[in-house]
């Protein structure tokens, strides 16, 4: 993973002394709210319904053991003893108190971590796929250029008061796991008919309350022109996206009303003033920036293991949780191992500090000191010998982090929700943990197999409602929590918005719904077709009439 | 009303003229870009310094032709949240090469100084007393920025790489005499 140079180190450290004078005055009464409200948003830290909440960056999902560690040391000293991982591969604290922020920071600046531009109205963390590096169909590590946009984009002058937040997700293979065409800009790396490795640029994808397939402005776009390329389409943005109306402030509004022509002719036009200007990436810095992620060294292993073979036989449970958790490295003898956050009932995303510790420690002893977050709120050890895996199975097993839903009906994505979110109009994660638990008693998660559900508690759509293969949204009818629930959205290379099933269903009848949509599923499915290709086959209608027939 | 540029709040010689009201025959007066735009050789015939007060929505390339003879263009900050602006000042500096006065007016935060700086404002409409102090920590606060921007610091991309350049400098040199 990266390691700061003295330019990075001294960055963060300066941020920390500059934001402990800020929260001071804000306490001695110097600055008012107002005043204070941007500066805190700027450093991750949100005013919620019951305290502070600081969100910490955690740069394309990638964390050392330590790392780890200081999130558990934060969760203990600072909050209640947990955290929240989120959708954006970052983390949340949810009980922090204003003026023990600043030496939160503090504890996270000495392991190279920050909460810069975690919120606020500018350009946020870059998300990737949480498999870049160990993948084996990846064309190339999308952290490198993560970072360098990381680096661009942090404190950038031009853009700290953009109309509205500001996403970029980077994949580095075909197969999209970092949902770029649901981004403000999305980045896919590929190679062009050369042979050359470079970026195609998508732009005004989006959730929230208007959800949109971003489009493709840039077939291919070298990479030494990606931060000129960024920086036109942000002026672009900052100058012409719109401002009477925060709904209506994102880019994807913009490249909507006036078209993908029109925003390729303008961002291009932009950009002939600045690609051959200073923002040119010279291959000697991105070869220093390259060589700051220490690459992992494996030990030669052998490509299989009988043994672990044998085992997925003979102890079911290690075996189902190798079938749904367990996926191929690109590195023979090796296995990406992903650790679910969401064991049976519990809230989607959280860890507790004893959680986050022990699996520093597993990363130390069995994943070469490496762990990853995930967009669908789980973790990741990254470089697991195969011969470990039974080992790793059961200290998941004692720390309660072993559930193997991965991908599967347990693994919900939930917002916060109504319970911590001053937005929500329902509650989310609730909503989730009855989900979770009813199939979980009727052990159907393998049989169903790939499905994902996304639950949102309001209309922002924090929880990617949108894009689940079943997607759930709660709104308010008269002051009772309803659900809204819509079928065939995706967020990978195939991205779709789901379609509206029917009315929202109340409260009480979220969960049958659900089953009953699932049911339909089971009995119309051909051999081993996943749920949203039943649904692209079949439709809505089926699922709808048998959805709605008892009503 | 008194200002603060480069650091110092000092008086304001430039007087704002309206759409509609008479020029002055002779001293430092600022005007709309309409206004601009529409009375060229009235302005041009006048004694005395000429500033153009842009929208944040007004196309700053239309002083693409005229930078050389502005002594002042005024940036507008209806809300702090509102950036437009920060784009307009590094296209005037960076782009259309603009040296002369580059003023903020409306709502400036005393925390976003250095963000404007950054972009090359080196004015702003603010009479605060703490507004030196203020100035001098905003500057002060960070060494060394990423991006590059119309302060004319190097970047620390271009500072790596200046220090990359001289280690195989070195290298070199060292292989030669070794």
């Amino acid at each position: 993973m990266y390691k700061y140079d003295h330019f990075d180190q001294e960055f963060v450290d300066r941020r920390v002394t500059q934001f402990r004078d800020q929260v001071r005055r804000r306490l001695a009464g110097e600055l008012s709210e107002d005043e204070f409200k941007p500066l805190r948003l700027h450093n991750g830290l949100y005013l919620q319904l019951h305290a502070y909440m600081l969100r910490v960056a955690i740069p394309y999902g990638t964390l050392s053991a330590a790392q780890m560690r200081a999130l558990a040391h934060v969760a203990r000293r600072y909050d209640r003893g947990y955290g929240h991982f989120t959708t954006r591969q970052n983390i949340q604290f949810n009980w922090i108190r204003l003026e023990e922020a600043p030496d939160a920071l503090a504890d996270l600046a000495r392991v190279q971590m920050h909460a810069v531009q975690t919120s606020g109205n500018c350009i946020r963390n870059v998300t990737a796929d949480q498999w870049a590096g160990v993948a084996p169909d990846e064309i190339e590590d999308p952290r490198i250029w993560c970072e360098i946009v990381r680096q661009w984009s942090s404190l950038h002058p031009e853009f700290t008061f953009l109309p509205r937040k500001f996403k970029i997700a980077i994949t580095g293979s075909p197969n999209d796991r970092a949902a770029v065409r649901v981004h403000d800009i999305g980045l896919r790396m590929h190679r062009n008919a050369a042979g050359e490795v470079g970026f195609e640029v998508i732009v005004g994808g989006g959730l929230g309350r208007t959800p949109m397939i971003g489009k493709t402005i840039a077939e291919f776009l070298p990479k030494q022109d990606l931060l000129s390329y960024l920086e036109a389409v942000m002026r672009v943005y900052n100058l012409a996206g719109r401002r009477d109306n925060l709904y209506k402030a994102r880019i994807k509004i913009l490249v909507h009303e006036i078209g993908a022509d029109e925003m390729r002719r303008r961002v291009e036009a932009e950009w002939e003033n600045l690609r051959d200007g200073r923002l040119r990436l010279e291959p000697a810095v991105v070869a220093d920036i390259e060589s700051r992620f220490a690459r992992p060294v494996y030990a030669g292993q052998p490509a299989d293991s009988a043994e672990v073979a044998a085992l997925k036989f003979r102890d079911k449970a290690f075996g189902r949780w190798m079938q749904a958790n367990v996926v191929p490295h690109r590195e023979p003898g090796y296995a990406i191992v992903n650790v679910s956050l969401k064991p049976e009932g519990e809230p989607p995303g959280d860890a507790s500090a004893a959680q986050m510790d022990a699996l520093a420690d597993l990363a130390d002893a069995h994943s070469l000191g490496e762990i990853r977050v995930s967009h669908a709120q789980n973790l990741v050890l990254p470089h697991v010998k195969l011969v470990d895996l039974p080992s790793v199975f059961r200290r998941l097993q004692e720390i309660g982090l072993a559930a193997d839903n991965i991908g599967q009906i347990g693994d919900i994505i939930a917002c916060p929700g109504l319970d911590f979110c001053a937005l929500a109009n329902a509650r989310s994660i609730p909503v989730a943990q009855r989900i979770s638990r009813h199939f979980a008693d009727a052990d159907l998660g393998h049989e169903i197999g790939d499905l994902q559900i996304k639950v949102s508690g309001c209309i922002n759509a924090c929880g990617h409602h949108h894009v689940g293969h079943i997607g759930i949204l709660g709104v308010d009818k008269h002051g009772e929590e309803f659900y809204q629930i819509t079928l065939g959205g995706s967020v990978e290379s195939d991205a779709s918005i789901g379609t509206i099933v029917g009315p929202a269903v109340s409260s009480a009848d979220v969960v049958g719904a659900i089953d009953n949509i699932v049911r339909t599923y089971l009995d119309a499915r051909q051999g081993e077709e996943r749920f949203l290709d039943t649904v692209r086959r079949l439709g809505t209608t089926p699922f709808k009439e048998r959805l709605y027939a008892a009503a | 009303m008194p200002l603060l540029k480069n650091g110092r709040i000092v008086g304001d010689a430039w007087q704002e003229i309206g759409d509609d009201a008479p020029l002055p025959s002779d001293g430092a007066i600022v005007v709309s870009l309409a206004r601009f735009k529409a009375e060229p050789d009235r302005l041009a015939g006048r004694d005395g310094a000429l500033g153009v007060r842009l929208r944040n929505t007004d196309d700053a390339r239309a002083l693409a032709d005229h930078v050389g003879r502005l002594g002042l263009i005024v940036l507008e900050f209806p809300k702090y949240t509102d950036g437009r602006a920060y784009s307009q000042a590094r296209i005037l500096r960076e782009e259309l090469g603009y040296a002369g006065e580059l003023r903020a007016a409306g709502n400036v935060l005393l925390d976003q100084l250095a963000f404007m700086q950054r972009c090359g404002i080196d004015a702003f409409d603010m009479a605060r007393p703490d507004a030196e102090l203020a100035w001098r920590k905003a500057l002060g606060a960070f060494d060394a920025f990423y991006q590059p921007a119309g302060d004319g610091r190097a970047t620390v991309f271009e500072q790596r790489q200046r220090r990359l350049f001289e280690q195989r400098a070195e290298a070199t040199w060292s292989g030669t005499a070794g």
